[in-house]
């Protein structure tokens, strides 16, 4: 049975699983976490501990698409609204019930030296694992010079991290915004002030929607808006390649905490295959509850059974390197589309798609008869759609006509709606198999070209030689 | 267009209560967003009108409503009604990829009822071109959706065009022959109104029955569409059809039945009532009888249940409705008994050598109290006799498949009077592509 545990993360956070809630709503009260961790979460940021603030209303908004909540989701929530005291004594409470979760504190204060020892050493006392610096925070707090304010300044990073380095006795995570052009600086700077790890990415600075009968965007507080920290589904993709531009710095990378749109156990597994030690989950769980983090225990466990992976070191990172630079990449390997006639259902978007989205190789030529190349050789989807309206349908009244309307020709769905690919034409780009709305219908299926891999870099490269040689 | 003649009846609304309820707004959305949008979709090609179903599904889910309704009434003027009668079970949604992967259909219907309803709650007009764009002046004889499509398409284009009715209401069978709780004949009305605000004139309750009336309408009209419909119910041939008794009770076919009780003329009914013959409309009747009343309802059909000519989804539903099936059976007299009871008597049927033969000695009675005939309508032979040049071949008006021309080139036709008897949709395809046809003759002839 797979072993789910971290240990010694950071250099000494240990944890059941790597599921931690991160710091937001689901964190704000030592209730909730206790509740969290009845549930099964391996660990808990606090809500960002410091100087209580005055939140307003209403806070949160959301992306939805094409019906399915909260693809991606706004807030514009400060830190905790309670008093520092509140949260220690409860922090204190919490660590004595639940020894074995991780209790991360996030923290914020004004970038003073003496109030971050101050609250160092308070939270410390209080019984946290490890401490979580929040840069990242983009609305509100950043007004204040906190949050982003000091994660978007490396120089303003390094020096808190290394007041906090002074006095923390416990692992400090940096929380890093990805509001900045290039997360890796602020990286590099947390790991000279001295950091044991980073976790990323913080929200996303956003405005999700304007409300088209008010004309206010949301969420509105009395009439006006502000711009928001983005996260949920929609924002895992930007999340891991920050994480991954990160680890793969060797001047930035250090233990790393990830988050941005982790909701499953598979969000967790693709964190980990690119180094994460463990992930953070907030949206999913404001969505869905706390009840989620079974489905990624179990799934995980599950995964790493079928692919006999025992510990998360296994795997973790193990897709690190296969990210490379688009130069790197072999110029020479060539796939293309392959449609399976006995699951098509017959819906021509990969034709579509093919034509006004890609390169016009999908064809609806099944029963006028396969023609290769050139696009001017092919029936336009225009007028493949005129002869359809101009055609003349009946209502199949009779059992006999209705015998006929549906009658199955050798595939499931009849044949001129089944689209067929060129593959002299196809460039494999994937848009086809991406919009099929049948898993394994379409696969990209890998051709010999005959040719050596090259990549751009050596056929540059190669070019610089000849060129040089052929100078006078 | 008033609707007086149309009883405002709790109880008539009671028993016919929706057999589908209209979806709610947000049901109606997540239903649009399962629509997968297919390329030149197969439901829009299996639509005889070829409306733009994943068009107008896609204007509901991104809440372009108004959008969706013009995309449906482009294409089909009555997709209100066409939206609640359709047998979308062998048109659009049988033919729905979703199937395919074993998935439930898009409620195409159901979304396309939501667009029209809203389009009626929002009292919008269908935009037409300047009347007069076109000089073309059109007759269409007959009341029905063929009529009143190709006079809504013909107005559309700024042509004129008059529809002439027999009846004291439009609609045809969409307000006198359709099953009351798929759509009322009081919606059917309120579409006639709708195309009548086009500029469309109606004249109901004129008859056209004779070679004088028709020299009248060549005279005032540049063509004339005959959207005639079919004809009466076939009689069943055999003794006491006509009811046994002096008052010609306990006999009233299918159609009359429906326009009956859709018209507050038939409010109970009660005891046993048989109808004769198992196709839709029969089954519309047999339906009704259940909800007017009647305790025991058979159906009696010469042939078997693999046979019977209704649609699966009909059969279904009248199961539902407690109507019971009598198999190879067919009627030989209607009689009074001794106590003044109604008897149907009955023999049974078997095929032999491919032929429906009556098996000797098979004699059964039904005591009942109704006999509906419904083994379909006769063709119409009347009218057709004074049309000169018109064809007509097995009982239907020969007219061209693309434009409805006949044979005489000032006529055109459409509907069940070409078809044979088909849905309401394929009637409105028809009128419409006559429309287009007339229009196009008279282009050329401005030109």
């Amino acid at each position: 049975m797979p072993d789910i545990c971290v240990r010694n993360f950071a250099g000494g956070i240990n944890s059941p699983n790597p599921f931690w809630l991160a710091s937001a709503p689901p964190t704000n009260t030592g209730e909730m976490i206790m509740r969290a961790f009845d549930a099964g979460w391996g660990g808990a940021v606090w809500k960002t501990i410091g100087e209580p603030i005055t939140n307003v209303s209403s806070r949160y908004s959301a992306t939805d698409l094409n019906g399915q909540r909260i693809m991606g989701f706004n807030n514009i929530e400060l830190i905790s609204d309670r008093t520092v005291e509140q949260n220690l004594s409860e922090m204190a409470e919490v660590k004595k019930r639940y020894p074995k979760n991780a209790v991360i504190a996030s923290l914020m204060v004004a970038s003073t030296r003496e109030a971050w020892h101050e609250i160092v050493t308070r939270t410390e006392d209080a019984g946290a694992d490890g401490l979580e610096l929040n840069f990242g925070c983009p609305h509100g707090m950043s007004e204040r010079g906190m949050g982003s304010a000091v994660g978007q300044v490396p120089e303003y990073a390094e020096m808190i991290t290394a007041w906090v380095k002074e006095k923390a006795r416990t692992p400090v995570l940096v929380k890093l915004t990805p509001n900045i052009s290039d997360i890796r600086t602020v990286a590099r700077a947390a790991k000279c002030g001295g950091a044991d790890g980073l976790s990323a990415i913080n929200t996303i600075n956003s405005i999700t929607g304007i409300d088209l009968d008010t004309f206010v965007p949301r969420p509105n507080v009395d009439g006006k808006s502000s711009h928001g920290g983005y996260c949920g589904p929609a924002v895992k993709p930007i999340a891991l390649n920050m994480v991954q531009q990160v680890l793969a710095d060797s001047e930035s990378a250090l233990p790393f905490s990830g988050i941005g749109g982790v909701g499953s156990w598979r969000d967790a597994a693709e964190f980990l295959l690119l180094g994460c030690g463990t992930v953070q989950v907030c949206t999913a769980v404001m969505h869905y509850g706390y009840r989620i983090v079974e489905d990624m225990a179990e799934g995980l466990d599950n995964w790493m059974r079928e692919k006999g992976f025992k510990t998360l070191e296994d795997f973790r990172g193990l897709s690190l390197n296969r990210v490379t630079e688009w130069k790197h990449l072999n110029l020479n390997y060539k796939i293309v589309a392959r449609i399976d006639e006995q699951t098509c259902i017959g819906c021509d978007l990969c034709h579509i798609a093919c034509w006004d989205g890609a390169h016009q190789c999908i064809h609806l030529d099944r029963l006028t008869g396969p023609v290769d190349g050139h696009v001017e050789l092919h029936r336009t989807p225009a007028a493949k759609e005129a002869e359809s309206y101009a055609s003349i349908a009946e209502t199949p009244v009779t059992r006999k006509e209705r015998a006929a309307a549906f009658a199955h020709g050798p595939y499931p769905t009849p044949l001129e709606r089944i689209p067929r690919v060129d593959e002299t034409e196809c460039v494999g780009c994937n848009l086809c198999s991406l919009v099929c709305p049948v898993d394994g219908c379409i696969t990209m299926v890998e051709v010999d070209t005959g040719l050596k891999p090259e990549t751009w870099d050596e056929r540059t490269k190669g070019a610089a030689c000849v060129t040089q040689t052929q100078a006078p | 267009m008033s609707t007086s003649a149309l009883p405002h009846d709790e109880n008539l609304r009671a028993r016919f209560g929706e057999l589908k309820p209209a979806l709610a707004a947000q049901a109606a959305t997540i239903e649009a967003d399962r629509c997968l949008n297919c390329f030149d979709a197969p439901c829009t090609a299996a639509c005889p009108t070829h409306i733009d179903v994943p068009g107008f599904i896609k204007r509901i889910a991104s809440g372009n409503l108004r959008g969706s309704a013009m995309r449906i009434l482009d294409a089909n003027i009555l997709g209100a009604s066409c939206a609640r009668v359709c047998p979308v079970d062998v048109l659009c949604e049988g033919t729905c990829v979703m199937v395919q992967q074993n998935r439930k259909p898009i409620q195409i219907g159901q979304l396309q009822r939501h667009a029209m309803d809203a389009f009626w709650a929002s009292g919008e007009a269908v935009p037409v071109k300047a009347p007069g764009t076109s000089k073309l002046r059109v007759a269409c004889i007959g009341g029905g959706p063929a009529s009143m499509a190709c006079a809504a398409e013909l107005c559309r284009q700024g042509a004129q065009a008059t529809v002439i009715e027999r009846r004291e209401l439009p609609g045809g069978l969409n307000t006198y022959g359709v099953a009351e709780y798929k759509l009322r004949a009081a919606d059917s009305v309120r579409e006639a109104e709708m195309i009548r605000r086009l500029g469309v004139e109606f004249r109901c309750g004129v008859e056209v029955d004779s070679a004088a009336t028709l020299e009248a309408l060549e005279a005032e009209f540049d063509f004339v569409f005959l959207g005639l419909g079919l004809g009466a119910m076939q009689r069943l041939g055999i003794p006491g059809e006509d009811g046994p008794g002096e008052d010609g009770k306990g006999v009233l076919n299918a159609l009359e039945l429906i326009a009956a009780y859709k018209t507050g003329h038939l409010r109970d009914l009660h005891g046993t009532v048989v109808v004769v013959g198992a196709g839709n409309t029969a089954i519309d009747a047999a339906n009704a009888a259940r909800r007017l009343g009647a305790e025991t309802v058979y159906m009696l059909y010469r042939r078997s249940e693999g046979e019977m000519s209704a649609f699966e989804f009909e059969y279904e539903h009248a199961k539902q409705e407690g109507v019971q099936f009598l198999w190879r059976k067919q009627p030989v007299a209607i009689r009074s008994d001794a106590n003044g009871r109604l008897l149907l008597d009955t023999l049974e049927v078997r095929r032999s050598n491919g032929k429906l033969e009556a098996i000797p000695d098979s004699q059964a009675s039904i005591a009942c109290d109704l006999v509906v005939p419904a083994i379909g309508q006769s063709p119409l032979t009347q009218l057709l006799q004074e049309l000169r040049g018109v064809e007509v071949s097995d009982g239907k008006i020969v007219a061209d498949r693309v434009t409805g021309q006949t044979g005489n080139s000032r006529y055109f036709a459409g509907g069940d009077c070409v078809n044979g008897g088909r849905e309401v949709v394929d009637a409105v395809a028809g009128g419409k592509r006559a429309a287009i046809a007339m229009l196009r003759i008279a282009e050329v002839a401005d030109a």
